[in-house]
């Protein structure tokens, strides 16, 4: 086929896939921290409040697009803009799964493969932090301008232990293709363990794993890092100014930002699409039988409903995950279901992670967040950087 | 196809040069020097030099230019102030300028050898591992005197800034 | 010249273009922090042709002087803005022009 049709259409899907992950993780994000604080999070806009996401979209492209009088209005209009469009940028090099083959065409599930796929989302992940900083500068207004700059300070301070701890799996796979970094993730020891970055020899990674999500916490301004926002001492920091779809756009970036966090924690540390056992003890089969216990449970409790319109949602997921169970058995869909699957998977736990710290956890204080990063983090990911250079280096003698 | 992207690259990169030159604002300078350093990293990935591009974009674009913006923003400077100008300055700068231009010109037709133009794809020794080949054993000497270099630069900067306490 | 190639020789001309107009900020802004980018604008130059070089000749040297140059740049950064911070903080100024006691 056409490149640049199938191109465009993989650009496609692969942009409505995201931008609906971002809403609902949104979504997610609210209602699992309504139950770690015993609230029940939104629940008026549709079963379970299923539809808040749509109504929160039309919310904001309905509200006035007002610009204060006082702002630098290139950079104020600009800001966002660099924002979504950086933190949008690098999913076009991540792989979601293997190749695949849709009615006789074969296709990667990802858009492109860049020989420098790591270099690349590094580089961009690192362009992200002009979108706050010039939020905070353009708005003209003390708190965004405090938002702005410890937003920069620490971004550069965390890009460091970051980049460090990215370099420590690469060295054992050799490569900064992330499709060559997954392939080279493949099999098990002893047919249970898996050789992921994070448990594979002679260093299993798993220091640099840890200290790479820290890092991408602080780099995504996150609880407990996020600093450039906190809500009690800046009002809501760089943003503060920002109305409507310019808000929109900041919160767009953010979520953006943490779905391609976890992915790259995935790819790089976790072995992106590879299942978690040999398939050979049955790991294919395990989507299907996760489906149909969640749609048995979903029943069970529809049985027994605690609330009035329990009797008919909750049959109603039943009956969408026995569907989604189903698909797996269709031996044309299984190819493509299973990597995306596992891959789904894997990044679904780390955004899980995500949210559970935020319910979790108390903000830092800014010096200590400083002093964290420099004394803390950055020594441990250089020692952690030496043991793995020296142990790769003799093992390939 | 090289050649659409080449001319668009450098002409964003001369507005962005002469648009750091002309603002008097030093935060509209700084994202001018990022614009041109955007589009320095294009033409860079044409010229095969896959791993200097990102590196171009991480070290400068990402570290350097910010770390520019935070002092800017740090000291809050404003605007040049109109103060008084030198005026053959204004006046011989430009041509001053154009004739150096010119010459350098001059010198690239007449002495550079003739040569097929440039076309993505044609060398790729500037990959990641080329880059870390030629590093690692010919210019090993250099690159650790580097890398001492800028821990000295790290401590006359911590030096420098550092508040006193007395 | 086929159709799909670009001359090295606009590379070059290009990074000299770059060149002039560095210069011409180094002389004629005044805040400090705009001399100082000018600078950066000028080794982004030199960089340009070093790496249009290592192509013409083949070789990655050009593309290692490049990144030494780009180390060199980081940590000028680091002690230039260092500088100015402590400038700033003695003088609550910016502009060259009035950092000058040294001349008398």
């Amino acid at each position: 086929m056409n490149f640049f049709l199938l191109s465009i259409i993989k650009a496609a899907v692969v942009a409505f896939v995201l931008l609906t992950t971002l809403a609902y993780l949104q979504w997610a994000e609210r209602k699992l921290l309504a139950h770690i604080q015993l609230r029940v999070g939104p629940r008026r806009v549709g079963p379970h409040g299923l539809l808040q996401p749509l109504a929160d979209v039309i919310k904001l492209i309905t509200k006035e697009d007002m610009i204060p009088s006082h702002v630098n209005k290139f950079f104020y209009l600009l800001a966002p803009f660099i924002a979504v469009a950086f933190a949008l940028l690098p999913i076009s090099v991540i792989p979601f799964g293997t190749e695949v083959d849709v009615g006789g065409v074969r296709t990667w599930m990802q858009l492109t493969d860049l020989n420098i796929g790591v270099l690349f989302i590094l580089a961009v992940s690192s362009m992200g932090v002009y979108g706050v900083a010039l939020a905070g500068w353009s708005s003209n207004n003390k708190y965004s301008l405090l938002g702005g700059l410890r937003s920069s300070a620490q971004m550069i301070s965390y890009e460091l232990p970051m980049a460090l701890a990215i370099a420590s799996p690469l060295l054992l796979v050799n490569t900064l293709s992330l499709r060559a970094i997954v392939q080279n993730q493949a099999g098990w020891y002893f047919g249970i363990i898996p050789r992921w970055s994070i448990f594979q020899g002679p260093w299993p990674q798993i220091f640099a794993f840890i200290i790479f999500l820290i890092a991408a916490f602080a780099e995504t301004n996150r609880v407990p890092f996020d600093l450039p926002e906190a809500e009690n001492e800046l009002v809501a920091g760089f943003h503060t100014e920002y109305g409507s779809m310019k808000f929109a756009a900041f919160f767009m970036a953010e979520y953006a930002n943490m779905v391609t966090v976890a992915c790259l924690a995935t790819l790089l540390f976790l072995g992106g699409w590879q299942p978690l056992w040999s398939p050979e003890y049955g790991s294919n089969y395990f989507p299907a039988a996760a489906f149909t216990v969640t749609g048995l449970a979903a029943l069970y409790a529809g049985l027994k409903p605690a609330r009035r319109l329990d009797k008919y949602t909750l049959p109603a997921a039943a009956v969408v995950s026995f569907i989604l169970a189903g698909l797996f058995f269709a031996p044309a869909l299984n190819a493509i279901l299973l990597p995306l699957f596992w891959f789904a998977a894997k990044v679904g736990a780390i955004l899980f992670l995500y949210i559970w710290i935020r319910g979790t956890l108390p903000r830092f204080r800014y010096d200590q967040l400083m002093h964290f990063a420099w004394v803390f983090m950055f020594p441990v990911a250089m020692v952690n950087l030496l043991i793995t250079s020296l142990l790769v280096a003799i093992a390939s003698k | 196809m090289d050649l659409i992207i080449f001319l668009i690259c450098s002409v964003i990169a001369v507005a962005c040069g002469i648009n750091l030159v002309l603002q008097k604002h030093p935060i509209s300078a700084a994202l001018s020097l990022v614009g041109v350093m955007g589009s320095l990293a294009v033409l860079y990935l044409l010229l095969g030099g896959a791993f200097i591009a990102a590196a171009q974009i991480i070290v400068y674009a990402g570290a350097v230019m910010v770390l520019f913006i935070f002092v800017i923003m740090l000291l809050n400077a404003g605007a040049e102030p109109a103060g008084r100008k030198r005026s053959y300055a204004r006046l011989f700068g430009p041509p001053l300028l154009a004739i150096f231009v010119l010459l350098i010109a001059y010198a690239i037709q007449a002495r550079l050898p003739r040569s097929e133009g440039v076309q993505f794809g044609r060398f790729t020794g500037g990959s990641p591992e080329g880059i870390g080949i030629k590093v690692f054993t010919d210019y090993l000497l250099p690159f650790e005197v580097v890398s001492v270099l800028i821990l000295i630069a790290i401590l006359g900067a911590i030096v420098l800034a550092h508040k006193e306490i007395r | 010249m086929q159709a799909n190639s670009v001359p090295l020789s606009w590379y070059l001309l290009l990074s000299a273009i770059l060149f002039a107009l560095g210069v011409a900020g180094f002389i004629w802004r005044r805040n400090i922090i705009t001399v100082f980018m000018s600078i950066e604008l000028m080794l982004n130059a030199v960089n340009l042709s070093f790496v249009a070089f290592s192509y013409q000749l083949r070789q990655a040297d050009g593309h290692i002087f490049s990144l030494f140059v780009m180390v060199v740049a980081a940590a000028e950064a680091a002690v230039g803005l260092a500088i100015i911070l402590t400038v700033f903080k003695n003088r609550q100024t910016l502009e060259i022009d009035e950092v000058e006691s040294m001349k008398y």
